[in-house]
């Protein structure tokens, strides 16, 4: 069988549409920027959209496709920033090209927060639900606080990154350049037998056990690669802001990844794209707009934004007009298209999870804590 | 022992002070269709689940085709060669019936293909793809679902959902094969169909099966041997229509 025709055999155009979404952002922000449009804050503002990127798509590879939450993913990008930013200080002196050393430090700061993934992942994957998010918890807490006491990272005045610091204008062309890999790897993982174990651990971890999937092995490997890209995430973040401050990866933080993943939509990788974009570009506007007396209350105000986004999101009296705005259906539309009305191989079911574990995760849920680990045979609600 | 595919030796399980199961010997014979009877709460689904790793023995242990398997766990069971179905169905409600069978593909050696290959989208990763949907496709056409394939598991009617689980627990390949009721849920007219289906499996891919039913037409149309459980404690053992016929069992289960 010749690979090409194995490659037509696999493709679907929809696949595409992600990239196709942030390389059309990337050259529009080139175009933009090139001709003075967007303002230099505004430009400043888009490698902070890159990380986020990366960061929501990697914890929505746990939380969304593994069914696992984790409020620690703020650790991970702390290991990432501060060990890949040292590195990158360190062979700064050996390399005078900044986006040389940045690339190199990429790897190495990803590959030291996989470490810590690991490490984390092994103990702490025992545990399920509740437990292990209260365990990635403390982990980001205890990490932070690590870097915050150790004298050669700076202590708790950060570490100094003016050095190696790369211009924004260079850094988001690279840094959407790696989001772009980002997204191929996380979906190429998501869309193999591999993607289709992890998602079946999520279903029904009895069944895929049954079924002889490894169930230890694929927890850690998603736990490993999540943590691996958020540490890319930080080596950014490290190339880009300067202190590195340790109070910067607090667990709001690890919230407020968490927030982007659940609002695009938990399991659902361009839900995450969008929602970490305009996440972040409504904190960037609440702080640059909100002056004066008014900045107090900008936490309030990003809070208000949030809950009715999510009501938005959920209510059924506001389906019509979100229905209107759909996207399948607006294509459906311009193309004249009938509307597909048959469930499709692939996409259908992350809508549909999302919709179920988004309830799950709202209101806690007790009920996949051991009962029904312990006696596969007990009658679950759906059982009949 | 050549031609023994199980054989368990005083299997038993207690939890706490409640002795669920009991010294259960059971010697089945390669290719068989064995029977697991007895009525509700007398231990069924305990034994199937000491079988596949998920709860461990308190006594005793059992053999697959000579090689003792008490204390692994359920992978390695599953790896070994005993593959099941459950009592309250557990598909996978959100794939695909196809993405359901290439779950049970999984582990097999000939799709094998590394994370990495699959996240670079290397040639192997579309190789083995293709080739394991084309195998999942076969197996669905054994069971006639080759036409739903594209519909998500959770909306095939009920009975379609049993064929769907036998045909993932095939789909990994195994020796041994638990059903356990699988004909609950079923019309008459399914019940015959999935008669033929299990014959037809068994000779197909060289099965010994296993099952748990309360359907005794099922049970006596089907099964060579059966073993009559009640209380965790075996009532009657051997052949179909001797074993049921045994005054001991008729009083278990109509009572008097």
């Amino acid at each position: 069988m010749g690979y090409v025709s194995n490659v037509k055999k696999t493709f679907k155009l929809k696949y595409c549409f992600n990239y196709i979404g942030v390389a059309a952002f990337l050259v529009l922000m080139i175009i933009l920027s090139s001709t003075g449009v967007l303002s230099r804050s505004a430009v400043n503002l888009l490698p902070k959209i890159a990380y986020s990127i990366i960061l929501a798509v990697s914890l929505n590879l746990v939380v969304g496709f593994l069914g696992e939450l984790s409020l620690g993913h703020a650790g991970f990008m702390c290991v990432g920033a501060y060990l890949g930013s040292y590195f990158s200080i360190f062979l700064h002196n050996y390399i005078d090209n900044s986006l040389v050393c940045f690339l190199i430090s990429l790897v190495v700061g990803g590959l030291l927060a996989a470490v810590f993934g690991f490490i984390i992942g092994l103990p702490a994957l025992r545990l399920k639900g509740d437990y292990l998010a209260i365990v990635t918890l403390a982990f980001g807490e205890i990490v932070r606080n690590v870097f915050k006491n150790l004298s050669f990272f700076g202590g708790a005045m950060g570490l100094k990154t003016d050095k190696i610091k790369l211009q924004s204008s260079t850094l988001y062309i690279v840094a959407f350049i790696l989001v772009l890999v980002v997204l191929f790897l996380i979906q190429n993982l998501i869309r193999s037998k591999h993607g289709r174990a992890i998602t079946a651990i999520r279903d029904n971890e009895i069944a895929a056990k049954a079924m002889g999937i490894n169930v230890t092995y694929y927890k850690l490997f998603v736990f490993v690669i999540s943590a691996f890209f958020a540490g890319v995430a930080g080596v950014i973040y490290g190339h880009y802001y300067t202190p590195i401050l340790y109070s910067a990866f607090d667990y709001n933080y690890s919230i407020e990844i968490l927030v982007m993943v659940v609002i695009g939509g938990i399991g659902s990788i361009s839900g995450s794209i969008i929602a970490a974009t305009v996440i972040t570009y409504i904190n960037f506007m609440l702080q640059n707009n909100l002056s004066g007396d008014l900045a107090a209350v900008r936490l309030l105000v990003y809070a208000i934004i949030l809950i009715a986004i999510v009501i938005f999101n959920n209510a059924p009296a506001l389906k019509p007009i979100k229905d209107k705005l759909n996207f399948k259906n607006l294509s459906a539309k311009l193309f004249k298209k009938k509307e597909s009305t048959i469930v499709d191989d692939d996409v259908a079911w992350n809508r549909i999870e999302s919709k179920i574990r988004m309830d799950e995760l709202l209101s806690i849920d007790v009920k996949k804590q051991d009962g029904e680990f312990s006696d596969p045979d007990k009658p679950t609600k759906e059982g009949k | 022992m050549a031609d023994i595919m199980l054989k368990t030796e005083n299997l038993g399980i207690s939890f706490g002070g409640l002795k669920a199961v009991q010294g259960l010997d059971i010697e089945i014979k390669k290719q068989q269709l064995y029977g697991l009877v007895g009525p509700n709460g007398a231990g069924k689904t305990t034994v199937f689940n000491m079988l596949t790793g998920v709860y461990q023995p308190t006594t005793g242990t059992f053999y697959l085709d000579g090689e003792e398997l008490k204390g692994k766990t359920q992978e390695q069971i599953n790896h070994k060669g005993i593959a099941r179905t459950f009592q309250n169905i557990r598909l996978f409600n959100n794939m695909s019936v196809v993405r359901n069978v290439m779950v049970g593909l999984h582990n097999q050696p000939e799709f094998k293909c590394s994370p990495f290959v699959s996240m670079l989208r290397l040639p192997g990763h579309f190789d083995s793809e293709v080739r394991m949907r084309e195998r999942a496709k076969e197996i669905l056409k054994v069971f006639g679902l080759y036409e739903e394939r594209n519909n998500l598991s959770c909306n095939l009617p009920y009975g379609k959902q049993r064929k769907l689980e036998i045909a993932r627990a095939l789909a990994t390949n195994p020796k041994l094969l638990l059903l356990d009721e699988p004909a609950a849920g079923m019309n008459p007219h399914e019940t015959k169909e999935l008669v033929d289906i299990v014959k037809y499996i068994r000779d197909e891919f060289d099965l010994t099966i296993l099952l748990i039913e309360h359907d005794m037409k099922f049970v006596s149309g089907l099964c060579d041997e059966i073993t009559v459980l009640n209380f965790g404690t075996v009532l009657a053992q051997g052949e179909t229509k001797k074993a049921l016929s045994d005054p001991e069992v008729i009083k278990a289960y109509i009572g008097g």
